[in-house]
């Protein structure tokens, strides 16, 4: 229904590319990109406020205008803060010292807290706790026989001495479920409570007299992910109203980006403790705060992708690169060594499933085989400093030698130093067009096609060998064979 | 207020479909009690029209013989809270209008449009600049389909009930059942959720709360199309006027869940026409509710969509979109647990509850 943020942030990158540094008027317009994306998921706008302030604020500082892509860094930025949020103190369910621990489940109507009671006693009961479930939902119809249906599904005992259908006091259950689970030394219970809404004075009253009367070790909200806007209001109801220790997640394998898991996180300063993803008594995991700021920013694993690639290039040496192509300096030497960074990046296959919408490079890099690189490496490393920095030296003579030394064929030699000789040609190409702003600035991976401009020209030149010399022609066109025919024609440099 | 059309009754059904002109014009309008209504109306409630039809409509040969009704009033009440705290201010209508979850497209083409308006009308204080929003969002609200097909004539009606899990499904059937019970009308509900634990029992309370018949499954976990073939066999045979059928809850991304609904149509379909598909939309949902609704008119022809928790903080505005994108009438809304917290859609009411002078709660 919508552009997702990565494309969007492409838009306005593109507009970007070349330039060195980021005015604060092109980080407005990334932002505003941003806090369109948060309120397509969802993040309440105090929230989104809040959270682009804070980028903005980072963002003009220092670590930004002096990287290398600093619009990539923006959003570098904007994944740790998310991810600051939504993750900030990470930590597991608090166990009381003196059996029992008590879990008090809280949230809106329909949120899932009968479900997740289920989901929570079938877990604990796994870990070889006694959990005991304690039906204080009196209100609404039959919610009572749900929590016992579900507990005898997962063979836990469910405390309810009332009906309900609006009969019974719940806090007295509660009350009295505590002094039986005392009694009969189950280890941890789970109160659930009826749904209620922030603004119901009379039940978030209830609410309070339940907890005060089990003293729970946790308060858990419970939180439907698809809520909208209001998460704010009902975040800010449940925590001064009742309290909350934890927050659950729920119906995440919905589809909805659960921007409220920012809103809620932000403004109850409570970790996330869990997802519920399903109706099956199963589908219930810990919460991953990586794979919610991506799905908040619906970016795939963008981010994931510039971290490692931050982390595997010399920045200060691929400017250098980008600097001698552009002044037609690109040596063997050179492509050996960014050979070796693609290689250091680890495997390409995983690096491009992370990229959304790179259909075309991923269908390429499937074809990359690692043993190439160590090929060209053997190939290179038997070459001599001139050779090196002046392919131009390599006669007939010089190629045989090299190709002994490497343990390879001429044949080989000849289709590394043509496919060399592509690259270089169109590497010089994209320097003349401006560097696109991607992260290590590469030019391996440019020429690969998915992020640059020219790919046009390359598929052009990959038509063939046009040399005069049957065998040569022979020689480049099987070098050809191995790279780029096989991808299709998506112009590698390196006919990865 | 809508006018409908329900199954005349006598002490045996008549068969002889020419009585119902004559029934038409002789009988008075069912005597309607009105429900004491919220005593703190946040808005005045809109008068019930008394315009009383002269001349009956022409009913197009029903099966049976019919009488023309009106369900006793119910009004969205304190239902909706209004955006405002303060006095209006053009510049943050935008901001305003997206809390209230009308998404940022339509927050900004509404605060445009006001602004224009403002200009036009040279509106510039808080109450001229209210009533323009008002009429504004009354008239982009206003549809002519928005009320319940219940008019039609082909009885028994069957209405089919959808949305995610959670959303005010059963609820809505409990208060939709009640209010058509007080209507005079005779309703068979439906438990075709078999799928959630006690699922079944909770639409039985209600259907013992709303006096209605209830079908259910004759075993865990029976296919529910089954049981919708079931519902409307019941109705058929009992000269109910309306069958309402209860699905689980299920989240529009899962496709086999999603064509079950497919299968339960097909099912109702063999012996009735549906008169109804409800979306169920929960007010507190943002944005995704437009997925939901994308999703669900696809493979259950949705006819109208009911919108629950209105009682709550949440605005609603996202039902603004979706009459807009998805071309789907809001017909009800919930505003409470309660048998009677319930309401058709009115767009005015909403508007006026929007923008209305009392500082929210
Ligand atoms: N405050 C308020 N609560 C409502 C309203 N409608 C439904 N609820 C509550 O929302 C919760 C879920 O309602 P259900 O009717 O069980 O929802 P459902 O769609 O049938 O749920 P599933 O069948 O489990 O998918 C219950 O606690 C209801 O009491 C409403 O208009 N206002
Ligand atoms: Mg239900």
């Amino acid at each position: 229904m919508f552009g997702n943020l990565s494309d969007r942030l492409s838009d306005t990158f593109k507009n970007l590319r070349g330039k060195g540094r980021l005015s604060a008027a092109d980080i407005d317009g990334t932002l505003r990109d941003i806090r369109r994306a948060l309120l397509e998921a969802d993040v309440s706008l105090e929230v989104v406020k809040e959270f682009t302030g804070k980028i903005r604020e980072r963002a003009l500082g220092d670590e930004v205008s002096k990287a290398l892509n600093p619009a990539q860094q923006v959003v570098q930025i904007v994944n740790d803060e998310l991810k600051a949020i939504l993750g900030g103190e990470a930590r597991k369910l608090s166990f009381s010292k003196n059996p029992p621990t008590v879990i008090m489940l809280a949230g809106l109507q329909g949120s899932g807290k009968t479900t997740l009671a289920g989901k929570l006693a079938k877990w604990l009961k796994e870990q070889n706790h006694t959990p005991l479930l304690v039906a204080a939902d009196l209100q609404r119809p039959n919610a009572v026989t749900q929590l016992q249906v579900l507990g005898e599904k997962v063979g836990v005992p469910v405390f309810a001495p009332e009906a309900g259908n609006g009969v019974g006091n719940p806090v007295k259950v509660s009350k009295d479920a505590i002094a039986f689970a005392k009694k009969s030394q189950y280890s941890v219970v789970i109160v659930d409570t009826a749904g209620r809404l922030g603004v119901d004075e009379e039940m978030m009253q209830q609410a309070r007299d339940i907890r005060n009367a089990v003293e729970p070790d946790e308060i858990l909200f419970v939180v439907d992910s698809m809520l909208g806007q209001d998460a704010v209001n009902v975040a800010k109801a449940f925590h001064e109203g009742v309290g909350v220790s934890g927050v659950v997640l729920t119906k995440l394998d919905g589809d909805s980006r659960g921007g409220a898991a920012l809103s809620v996180a932000t403004i109850t300063g409570a970790p996330i403790l869990f997802s519920s993803t399903g109706e099956g008594l199963d589908a219930f995991e810990p919460f991953y705060p990586d794979r919610m700021a991506s799905r908040i920013l619906d970016m795939g694993d963008i981010v994931s992708l510039i971290e490692k690639a931050q982390q595997s290039f010399d920045e200060e040496e691929s400017k250098r690169l980008a600097e001698k192509m552009a002044k037609d300096q690109f040596t063997l030497q050179d492509f050996l060594e960014q050979m070796q960074q693609i290689k250091k990046m680890g495997s390409m296959k995983g690096i491009l499933g992370m990229l959304p919408g790179v259909g075309q490079m991923k269908k390429q890099l499937e074809e990359f085989d690692e043993k190439e690189i160590t090929r060209t490496e053997a190939i290179i490393y038997s070459m001599t400093p001139l050779e090196r920095t002046q392919p131009k030296v390599l006669n007939g003579a010089r190629r045989m030698r090299i190709a002994r030394g490497s343990g390879t064929s001429v044949t080989e030699v000849n289709q590394l130093i043509a496919r060399f000789e592509q690259a270089a040609k169109m590497m010089k190409t994209v320097a003349k067009g401006g560097m696109p702003n991607i992260p290590g600035a590469n030019p391996a991976l440019m020429g690969g096609g998915g992020f640059s401009g020219g790919k046009k020209k390359i598929d052009q030149k990959k038509k063939g060998s046009k040399s005069g010399n049957p065998a040569k022609r022979a020689a480049e066109n099987a070098g050809l064979d191995f790279g780029s025919e096989k991808s299709s024609g998506s112009g590698s440099a390196f006919g990865l | 207020m809508f006018k409908f059309l329900k199954r005349l009754r006598r002490d045996k059904p008549i068969e002889t479909p020419e009585v119902i002109q004559e029934v038409l014009v002789a009988e008075p309008v069912v005597e309607v009690i009105p429900e004491p209504i919220a005593q703190e109306t946040r808005v005045e409630a809109p008068k019930p029209e008394v315009q009383k039809v002269e001349k009956p409509k022409p009913v197009e040969k029903p099966a049976v013989a019919v009488q023309e009704v009106e369900l006793p009033k119910r009004s969205l009440g304190d239902g909706v809270r209004s955006l405002f705290s303060s006095a209006i201010e053009l510049d943050d209508l935008e901001d305003i209008l997206i809390r209230a979850d009308f998404g940022v497209d339509a927050a900004l083409e509404i605060s445009d449009e006001l602004k224009r308006a403002a200009n036009k009308a040279g509106a510039s204080s808080d109450a001229e600049l209210r009533l323009l929003l008002k009429d504004l969002l009354t008239k982009k609200l206003t549809r002519s389909d928005a009320a319940l097909n219940l008019s039609d004539g082909k009885l028994p009606y069957v209405i089919l009930v959808v949305g995610v899990n959670g959303a005010g499904k059963t609820t809505t059937i409990g208060k939709l059942s009640r209010w058509l019970r007080d209507g005079d009308w005779n309703v068979v509900l439906g438990a075709a959720d078999t799928f959630r634990a006690a699922a079944v029992e909770q639409l039985a309370t209600w259907a013992s709360r709303a006096d209605a018949k209830l079908v259910g499954p004759e075993k865990e976990g029976q296919d529910p199309a089954s049981v919708a073939y079931q519902t409307v066999e019941l109705a058929l045979s009992t000269d109910a006027d309306i069958a309402i059928i209860d699905t689980a809850g299920r989240l529009q991304n899962k496709k086999d869940l999603m064509d079950e609904l497919g299968k339960i149509r097909r099912a109702v379909e063999k012996q009735a026409s549906i008169a109804e598909v409800l979306l169920v939309i929960d007010s507190t949902m943002g944005q995704n509710a437009l997925a939901q609704a994308k999703a669900f008119a696809e493979v259950a022809d949705v006819t109208g969509i009911v919108m629950t928790k209105l009682d709550g903080t949440a605005k609603g505005g996202i039902l603004y979109s979706l009459q807009e994108q998805l071309d789907l009438p809001v017909k009800l809304v919930g505003v409470g647990e309660g048998i009677n917290d319930f309401a058709f859609f009115s767009p005015e009411e909403f508007a006026k509850g929007l923008v209305a002078y009392k500082q929210e709660r």
